[in-house]
């Protein structure tokens, strides 16, 4: 079984995030990055399945110089071997842009031909879209079942569970296939130490827009269907209502609630 | 000059992930209840932290080619310890006090037996040194080994022995007298008691200032017997071997302060910049900002005193460093730190104000949790004996 797992590197979460005064994108590189944790959850998976059986998984990203560290830290947790896609005429691509590098990628990873398996987070941690999952299974043409809190491989045959609002649905699909998973399907591991040290010596290969024959007009934020336009900074959290209470605290809170509809 | 290598800051930023994600949000509510999170233990072993100074024929992961092994026990011990102090201490001694007393001396079957599990978090082991009266003064040791045909059998008392009576303890080696020397001293030897065996007694345990999380426990022997293969390295060694033993431990817990140490400076500079009085950050006062600047110098001086250290001790590993540069190292490290952690609790609670004295917040905690460190793995004024021994100064 050869899997692709797509991960993205996201600026953490923790940390102050901010975007490029200049052109209105994320900023990137003056925080501190890491692996997206909803992609933790699509490394994992694939981990298990290949750990299950035969199997090799490869990590791709999309990204700029320090997006690395996302596939190193996915080969820490034990993926086989990476690839990083880094060029400059990348910066401020859309999701759609996104989906066609990862689409020419993952061909490329799978020896010009098509994993029978790619995995990816059901979304990104920073955008948030969620849309990369079916735009790259349509470029691949490949059947996209999203959204997975469960998955099971049977012959040439992938089943997965959706758990929607008002029902659990489950979603068969013939491989290969594109399958997108929640942060319900599993509980990601912890990198070892010894998968640190053995991830030194795991291949990452880097390539330009050009190794995948991808025209750079595509691409990049002059060719993006949409864009940011402005951005503002929230203004801080005001201070919280204080309510002294006189005898009548408690109907003073549901007032308080009630007029937030929150009762 | 030795310097933390890349590996050694990647590990740190896993060990980190993995505490604060599965220590941090139960750590007040386990210190308020004693409790002694056992199945923690094994997830740290999936991290392998317990394995990182052990040979990988038994599930660690040492690799005498890279080197500075007891380097990364000391980067986790330190992550574990900016968290919380017990789950720090119950990785330093059960590497540092289970198992290498086990790795040094056992026998290939002893080895065999027992490492994998406690490399695997699967069980922990204790060492039993101290007795109620005997501490520091190792040769005072009163438990008592003697031979009957294939066994021992142990008498005596042992007291506050870390790790010694989880769930998953499965064995404690302990220091007993097995006979006297040729001029007349008493013969130390180390024996390993497996859990259960009748006639080992784990006693309730302890009602402790701090490491409320730590699983420590007195232990009697009344007529314990196990097998004569049971004895720990040459018979009559067990002293030599508990003094090595006692120096790399005392490294682990200069990692353990040094976590401290940093977790202080960070709290107390939220604390200082987000704590207003007279409409302005308490920060903004030197009174404030001088203790802050303080603590980033014990800081410093911390981590630079305990990977110094750590680094000698991985070089005398490689054969490149003599013992003493290692002792003599260790001694100043434990001393400083241990002084410096208590000093740092102290400051962070003051700035804190009244809400330090508050278990809400976590500097309370760690003011309870420092003063061990003076104490424990030798005391400080044991540590000013061991440093003076290597002035040249002359002897009484």
């Amino acid at each position: 079984m050869n899997i692709v797992v797509c991960v993205k590197y996201v600026p953490d979460a923790q940390s102050d995030r901010s975007f490029n005064e200049a052109d209105n994108t994320t900023d990137r590189e003056g925080v501190e990055g890491l692996l997206s944790e909803l992609d933790e959850y699509a490394v994992e998976e694939a981990l298990k399945i290949a750990e299950a059986g035969e199997g090799e998984v490869t990590v791709v990203t999309v990204g700029p110089e320090q997006a690395v560290n996302a596939v190193k830290k996915a080969l820490q947790m034990g993926a086989h071997k990476a690839v990083h896609v880094s060029d400059e005429a990348i910066h401020g691509s859309d999701a759609a842009a996104t989906s066609l590098i990862l689409a020419e990628a993952v061909k490329k990873a799978a020896g010009d031909g098509t994993p029978d398996l790619v995995i990816t987070g059901m979304s990104s941690t920073d955008g948030v879209m969620g849309v990369v999952p079916a735009m790259l299974a349509e470029r691949l043409g490949l059947p996209q079942v999203t959204y997975a809190s469960e998955l099971t491989l049977h012959g040439d045959k992938v089943s997965i569970r959706r758990d929607g609002d008002a029902a659990s649905e489950t979603i068969e699909s013939t491989l290969p296939a594109l399958v997108s998973v929640t942060d319900q399907i599993n509980e990601p591991r912890y990198p070892s130490f010894k998968g640190i040290m053995a991830a030194k010596k795991k291949p990452v290969e880097t390539w330009s827009l050009a190794d995948l024959g991808v025209d750079a007009g595509r691409v990049g934020l002059d060719a993006a269907w949409t864009k940011v336009t402005s951005f503002a900074k929230r203004p801080p959290r005001e201070q919280g209502q204080l309510v002294t209470d006189e005898g009548d605290g408690g109907t003073k809170l549901a007032e308080f609630l009630s007029a937030q509809k929150f009762l | 000059m030795f310097e933390l290598s890349q590996d050694h800051e990647d590990f740190r930023k896993v060990v980190r992930d993995f505490a604060e994600r599965e220590v941090e949000p139960h750590v007040a509510q386990w210190d308020r209840d004693s409790h002694f999170p056992t199945d923690l233990v094994p997830k740290m072993g999936d991290l392998g932290l317990f394995g990182l100074v052990v040979p990988e024929e038994f599930g660690g992961s040492l690799d005498p080619d890279e080197g500075g092994a007891f380097t990364s026990l000391c980067v986790a011990i330190e992550e574990l310890g900016r968290v919380d102090q017990s789950i720090g201490i119950t990785l330093s001694a059960g590497v540092g006090l289970g198992i290498n007393p086990i790795l040094s001396y056992g026998t290939d079957e002893q080895k065999q037996q027992w490492l994998p599990d406690l490399v695997a978090g699967r069980a922990l082991a204790g060492f039993g040194l101290t007795e109620p009266d005997a501490g520091s003064d190792a040769g005072a040791t009163r438990t008592k080994a003697v031979r009957d045909g294939d066994e021992w059998v142990v008498d005596g008392a042992k007291a506050f022995i870390t790790n010694s009576g989880t769930d998953i303890t499965s064995v404690v080696t302990v220091t007993a007298r097995t006979g006297t020397d040729d001029k007349g001293r008493p013969e130390i030897s180390a024996i390993m008691i497996p859990s259960g065996t009748p006639g080992f007694t784990v006693e309730e345990p302890y009602h402790k200032l701090g490491w409320h999380i730590s699983d420590t426990h007195g232990l009697s022997f009344a007529g314990a017997r196990v097998p004569a293969t049971n004895l720990l390295g040459e018979q009559g060694s067990g002293f030599k071997q508990f003094l090595k033993t006692l120096d790399d431990g005392r490294i682990a817990i200069s990692a353990l302060a040094l976590g401290l140490i940093e977790r202080m400076l960070a709290e107390s500079t939220a604390y200082a910049s987000s704590r207003t009085a007279f409409g302005k950050p308490i920060a903004v006062n030197q009174g404030i900002s001088f203790q802050l600047a303080d603590l980033a110098v014990m800081a410093e001086t911390s981590h630079v005193l305990t990977y110094k250290a750590a680094w000698l001790k991985d070089e005398h590993d490689a054969g490149r460093r003599s013992v003493a540069e290692v002792k003599k190292a260790a001694a100043i490290a434990k001393l400083y730190t241990s002084e410096a952690a208590v000093s740092a609790t102290r400051i962070a609670t003051q700035v804190f104000g009244g809400n330090g004295f508050m278990e809400e917040y976590p500097v309370a905690r760690f003011y309870r949790d420092a003063k061990i460190l003076e104490i424990g793995e030798g005391t400080s004024e044991v540590q000013r004996m061991v440093i003076a021994r290597h002035l040249g100064l002359p002897t009484a």
